[in-house]
């Protein structure tokens, strides 16, 4: 099942290295984009149906498209490597065993959208990896793929990284470009979208870290050629995260349209120590779970994932056996959504900080009905109340684990119920 | 750790060493305003300190060109900018999703009750401060800790007393 695009030198010695890097072909699309006019790479990238990697699934080609022209103001690229979703650990594979892969892939984006400044935006907590990107990007200048001439072209292209320091609201767009203008990760209004009015206020695209890392082979091959992976509606292939209770845990590169449980099973070994399988969190932790059931029917990619009210998110799938407690696995999710909130929408900040009171409140046995249902009732005053989805985020997966798994929350309140009657 | 919002005032003014001070005037160049520099800043006074003074702060605000609040902001936003000193092994066990399903809580029992290590608490001797943080993106190897910025994978209590032994 497993094939090799985005993941195809990851398994060589030193390829973050440039020459070993060069020797499999890195930076070989260069001349042939170049040799294209902007317009004709923004139309291939189109063709070629990827879409964003981040988690929402936007063609990359289509979000190009919709910078304005002639503003007279410069077009900055945000490349998006915040990667702090719970279960999500696909693009530091990237950033470590093939940076060239990716600094090509902004190569090809800068030249198609016409900008000269990038900021890769990491995570403060990826420091072995920010070493190794700062490495390879220093390579790059050395051996003129950035810089004043871009593999001898007239064309300019610097790249900076900018660390982030443990927010991971910093992931959502608006908040990255915040932090990048050295303000706290508050997500902004939109509109105006980044696209019209993004970092210092000018033209700003923001993609993934694996959308971009995608393009090389995009060019080099063409359309069809990623067409050929995946499904018509979602193309090409994906570094999938598989955690939690299987046998084999781990990042793996898929066409996307495979079945979720048969990836499962023989892909990562299957849920571990021979135990039952009680659900499946299918693109990261703000993903609504699926329960054995729906799984068997769901194919890994936005479609099906949509048909079966959850969503693809960014592929990292967490099995769950038959030993986990429910409501705590909850109060796991809202302590971090609640820990992460930047705190400026009254709904995200009290609201999943009264979530976390009540959750504790039925954990701890102190809970009733009532706090059950008030629980439930929360999700939907929060959620599409507030200028950035990270409440959604939150109130998604909990009111999916409600309505799915509520005997496990009643069970707790019954006890609590019992006990209070063996009081009296 | 856990209160973000005093600062500490060492009473010697800071200045960044030579190293630094390049670092920070090679940065510069590449954003169109100096308030970019705010984050960057604080990480280069963190590599150097090991945390961020007031005195560090005010350091930072003047050479960058702005109000000491907006670098006092970012600092006490981002919760990697540590605002005062840590332990000589900065251990942090990741206590997100997937961590938690394999076992993270087992790591932080030992820690807690074999070395007397409170979340968000220095050890007497000053070896040791431990955190519990957020998803560290190693999802597939869980449980994870890092130390000093270095991840370390696939954890058991077997594994950090090992790792536990090797730390100065
Ligand atoms: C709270 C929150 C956190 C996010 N975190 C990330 C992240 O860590 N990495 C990422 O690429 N996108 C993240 N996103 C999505 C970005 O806002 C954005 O859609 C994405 O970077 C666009 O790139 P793409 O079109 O290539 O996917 C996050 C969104 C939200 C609301
Ligand atoms: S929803 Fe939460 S994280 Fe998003 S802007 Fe509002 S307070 Fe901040
Ligand atoms: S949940 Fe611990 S590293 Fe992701």
């Amino acid at each position: 099942m497993q094939v090799k695009i985005l993941s195809a030198k990851f398994d060589i010695k030193d390829a973050n290295k440039i020459k070993v890097a060069k020797k499999h072909g890195a930076y070989s699309t260069l001349d042939k984009v170049f040799s294209m006019p902007p317009e004709d790479v923004i139309e291939l990238v189109k063709n070629s149906g990827l879409r964003g990697r981040g988690g929402a699934g936007f063609p990359a080609g289509v979000k190009w498209s919709f910078l304005p022209k002639n503003t007279g103001k410069p077009v900055y690229l945000a490349v998006n490597s915040d990667e702090s979703e719970p279960a999500t650990f696909k693009d530091r594979y990237i950033l470590v065993k093939d940076p060239h892969m990716m600094i090509e892939g902004i190569i090809i984006c800068s030249y198609a959208i016409g900008s000269h400044d990038t900021y890769i935006y990491i995570r403060g907590e990826y420091t072995t990896q920010v070493k190794v990107l700062q490495a390879a990007i220093d390579e790059a200048y050395k051996a003129g793929y950035l810089g004043d001439k871009v593999a001898g072209r007239d064309f300019k292209l610097n790249v900076t990284v900018h660390r982030g320091a443990g927010a991971y609201v910093c992931g959502e767009e608006t908040a990255l470009l915040e932090s990048i203008e050295g303000k706290k990760g508050q997500p902004r209004s939109k509109p105006p979208f980044p696209a019209v009015a993004g970092l210092y206020g000018c033209p700003t695209i923001i993609n993934n870290v694996q959308s971009i890392a995608s393009l090389p082979f995009i060019i080099a091959k063409g359309a069809e050629a990623y067409r050929a992976y995946g499904t018509e509606k979602s193309p090409g292939t994906h570094l999938f995260g598989i955690s939690g209770h299987v046998e084999k845990p781990g990042m793996y590169e898929l066409p996307l349209g495979l079945p979720l449980l048969e990836v499962i099973d023989k892909v990562a070994g299957g849920v571990w120590k021979g135990r039952k399988l009680k659900g499946v969190i299918p693109g990261g932790s703000s993903t609504p779970v699926l329960l054995p059931e729906e799984a068997k029917t769901v194919t890994l990619d936005y479609e099906s994932m949509a048909a079966h009210k959850t969503m693809f998110g960014s592929g990292g799938i967490v099995v769950l056996d038959e030993t986990v407690d429910i409501v705590h696995l909850v109060k796991n999710l809202i302590d971090f959504y609640h820990h992460e909130s930047c705190g400026q929408c009254t709904p995200c900040r009290e609201g999943l900080g009264w979530m976390l009171k009540i959750v504790k409140k039925i954990l701890r046995g102190d809970g009733s009905m009532a706090d059950v249902n008030l629980l439930r009732e929360l999700c939907d005053n929060i959620e599409m109340k507030t200028v950035c989805v990270l409440s959604a985020a939150c109130t998604m997966p909990v009111r999916s684990y409600l309505d799915k798994f509520r005997h496990e929350f009643e069970a707790y309140v019954a006890k609590n119920d019992s006990s209070a009657a063996e009081a009296k | 750790m856990s209160d973000r919002s005093q600062l500490i005032s060492t009473g010697t003014p800071f200045q960044f060493d030579k190293e630094r001070d390049a670092e920070f005037e090679r940065l510069i160049k590449r954003y169109p305003t100096r308030e970019s520099m705010i984050l960057p800043a604080l990480w280069l006074i963190q590599e150097q300190e090991g945390w961020i003074s007031q005195e560090a702060m005010a350091y930072a605000a003047d050479r960058i060109g702005t109000f000491a609040s907006k670098v006092y902001e970012a600092a006490t936003f981002y919760t990697m900018y540590h605002l005062h000193p840590m332990g000589r092994n900065h251990i942090c066990v990741c206590r997100t999703l997937s961590c938690w399903l394999r076992g993270k809580q087992e790591i932080v029992d030992y820690l807690k009750n074999e070395i007397g290590l409170q979340p968000g608490q220095i050890s007497d001797d000053g070896k040791f401060s431990l955190e519990e943080v957020e998803c560290l993106g190693h999802c597939g190897t869980a449980p994870v800790v890092q130390v000093n910025g270095e991840f370390h994978e696939n954890m058991d209590v077997d594994k950090l007393k090992s790792l536990l032994a090797t730390l100065k």
